[in-house]
């Protein structure tokens, strides 16, 4: 009688770039001075939108926000690795996912201002749009991955979501049908440290979110979510491996959540200033600039140039977004169904 | 023209529209190799493939879920929740996504889904097998609902539900799965949703019903002295108020038989139409003969629970005699 391991797995962790800039040559991905400098403006960027939006919305000029703050890296190194044509499943934080896969900023800020017409994906680009209820967006990116592979299109989704979804039935859900059923599918965690208020050690006792996939038969991977070259590796690699036919993988981008959950949360509640502020030496900007600075991409009229071109694209949206007209009440019934039901015509008739 | 059941004229329909409509798939629990556990996708899979007719593990958001997702990316998936009673897991899917997809992206995503499911009760099964949620589902804006309750009909409505462009809840009547047998014509045909069938005009009272009730609810109507219009709704959401307010006006009187519980049942809302726009033609207050608001109790005592001829005949004589 045999008793023995018949199964081990290990779980890889993957870091290039360390809190002072320096990156490991023998990890460092692909990626031309350009395209650095295109993660870095995408980075400040949505900082950049982040800190209008909380300010817009202090001034009551947009509803509740989801501040990204901290979490850049992880947002754009994920969508970067993505190419034209696929899709993406963003969850209520992931405005840096939206704009870097191209969703106009005015659209963004429409959206929090209570206006629904603002997640209309332009025609082309196959984002769908931001999901409140949590995690239950997973199983739709297996299902619309699925689609694509019965059509064998060279098309791969990535679905984007937090901590606190691993814990939901739609995550395990959804994974487990993308194991059976191969599908070319990314699934990325940001595991920014709290669920609001529940720190990730209340959410399961495992040690890491990435093992979880292999209870599903695929791969998981744990990387630090600050680091845009350790997400944009590991990113490109699950990206390459599900166009290649060769199913999906999970990825844990640890990270953190720098402002409270939302603009109506007081975190303080829950955590220290201190834990903030050591998080806060690991920021993922502040990171890719010591980078850039060492190795002369970015000098300082660069740097002030961006500043400057981020603001008035941000700016610019400002003014676009408070120049929308408002919608029209007739609006929801119209995309209700396909046809107005007979009982929609006549409650049209009360507005 | 072959007689058929319930569940041949829905095989039937998935069959042909399959054959139609390659971006047609069907997954489910034991659909495939099985065929289903009331055969209803019987020999799919040996005519389509594994790729087509799918067995997934058991896991009803994973099949609501994905689903959706197919829909959204352009495929055309026909799911089957075994019982509906193990909808309630994926109702979340169906109201959070299905239903509000369209909406959300403002026309941008849509999601032609149809969710089959065998509901109702009186087939002696466990507990949780015997489920009718129409009432919870027509509550949902953004999708359709539809019980058929003859052979006919269940092939008819199938092919329009599968070619709807919104998300369908199918509701089969799993009582009358095989109790029923008549002509179903081989070729396509369609029954449109949201048009509900006056299945025998009458002049005393109109008796409206849906799914395995309509069965019952004919067989004691004959008993009845009276001459009844009956009405199928077939439709629950969107429901075809014009056919059930003209004939209310007509006859002045009105019984409702279903067998969910009855408060906030679908009844409920039919009776508040009738009072909105047909109050005046009114002889007496509606009757309604429904199941009780309670769980739906295991198999030794469904026979109470279920409206059977004598108490439809009572709601009968309520409001003939008020």
């Amino acid at each position: 009688m045999p008793e023995e391991t018949i199964k081990s797995f290990n779980v890889g962790y993957l870091q290039v770039l360390d809190d002072e800039g320096h990156a490991d040559k023998d990890l460092m991905p692909e990626l031309s001075p350009g395209q650095i400098k295109e993660l870095y403006e995408l980075m400040v960027l949505i900082r950049a939108f982040d800190d209008k939006a909380f300010k817009l919305q202090r001034q009551g000029r947009l509803g509740t926000y989801l501040q990204v703050k901290g979490q850049e890296a992880s947002e754009v190194g994920a969508a970067y690795a993505l190419k034209k044509g696929d899709w993406i499943f963003p969850s209520g934080r992931d405005v840096g996912v939206l704009i870097t896969r191209g969703h106009p900023m005015h659209m963004l800020l429409q959206y929090r201002g209570g206006d629904e017409r603002g997640m209309k994906a332009p025609e082309g680009l196959d984002n769908f749009p931001i999901t409140i209820p949590v995690s239950t967006h997973i199983p739709i990116c297996t299902g619309a991955a699925w689609a694509s592979k019965m059509r064998r299109e060279d098309v791969v989704h990535m679905a984007f979501f937090g901590d606190g979804a691993t814990s939901r039935a739609d995550f395990h859900e959804g994974l487990n049908f993308a194991g059976i059923f191969k599908v070319p599918a990314v699934f990325v965690c940001e595991n920014n440290g709290y669920a609001i208020s529940l720190p990730r050690a209340r959410q399961t006792a495992a040690e890491t979110l990435a093992q979880k996939a292999f209870a599903y038969g695929f791969e998981g991977i744990q990387v630090d979510g600050n680091d845009i070259f350790a997400v944009y590796s590991a990113a490109s690699r699950a990206v390459a491996k599900a166009r290649k036919g060769d199913g999906p993988t999970l990825i844990e981008c640890v990270t953190y959540r720098i402002e409270g959950h939302s603009t109506s949360d007081d975190d303080s509640r829950y955590r220290t200033k201190q834990e903030v502020e050591e998080w806060r030496k690991k920021d993922p900007v502040d990171r890719l600039e010591k980078y850039m600075k060492k190795n002369k991409i970015l000098t300082d009229e660069y740097k002030q140039s961006v500043t400057q071109k981020t603001r008035d694209m941000v700016e610019k949206a400002v003014e676009d977004y408070e120049k929308v007209p408002p919608p029209e009440a007739a609006d929801f019934f119209a995309n209700t169904y396909a046809q107005p039901t007979e009982q929609l015509k006549e409650q049209m008739k009360e507005l | 023209m072959a007689r058929l059941n319930v569940v041949q004229a829905i095989n039937l329909a998935l069959r042909q529209e399959m054959r139609k409509d390659k971006r047609l798939i069907v997954l489910g629990e034991d659909v495939g190799k099985s065929g289903g556990v009331f055969r209803a996708t019987d020999g799919l899979q040996e005519e389509f493939g594994e790729d087509r007719v799918v067995d997934t593990p058991l896991s009803e958001v994973g099949i609501v879920g994905t689903s959706i997702g197919l829909a959204v990316n352009g495929m055309r998936p026909v799911a089957e929740i075994q019982f509906s009673g193990f909808l309630y897991s994926a109702y979340d899917q169906i109201t959070t996504h299905a239903a509000r997809i369209r909406t959300r992206s403002r026309g941008r995503f849509t999601c032609p889904i149809v969710i089959r499911s065998p509901y109702g009760g009186g087939v002696r099964a466990l507990e949780l097998h015997c489920e009718s949620q129409e009432a919870i589902l027509a509550h949902t804006p953004g999708i359709k609902v539809v019980i058929p309750s003859r052979p006919y009909d269940a092939k008819g409505l199938l092919i329009s539900a599968i070619r709807d462009p919104d998300p369908v809840v199918f509701l089969e009547p799993m009582r009358v799965y095989r109790a029923i047998k008549e002509e179903v014509p081989e070729e396509e045909y369609t029954v449109p949703l949201g048009k509900a069938d006056v299945i025998k005009k009458g002049t005393d009272l109109t008796v409206i019903s849906w799914g395995a009730m309509m069965k019952y609810t004919r067989e004691a109507l004959e008993k009845a002295d009276y001459n009844a219009e009956i009405i199928d709704v077939r439709t629950i959401s969107p429901l075809d108020s014009e056919t059930i307010i003209n004939s209310v006006k007509k006859t002045g009187r009105c019984l409702i038989v279903h067998e969910a519980p009855r408060t906030c049942g679908f009844g409920a809302e039919i009776i508040a139409q009738i009072n909105e726009k047909a109050f005046l033609h009114l002889e007496a207050p509606v009757e309604r003969v429904t199941g009780f608001d309670v769980p739906f109790p295991m198999y030794k005592l469904e026979n109470y629970y279920l409206p059977d001829e004598r108490r439809i005949l009572k709601g009968v004589e309520k409001v003939m005699k008020f």
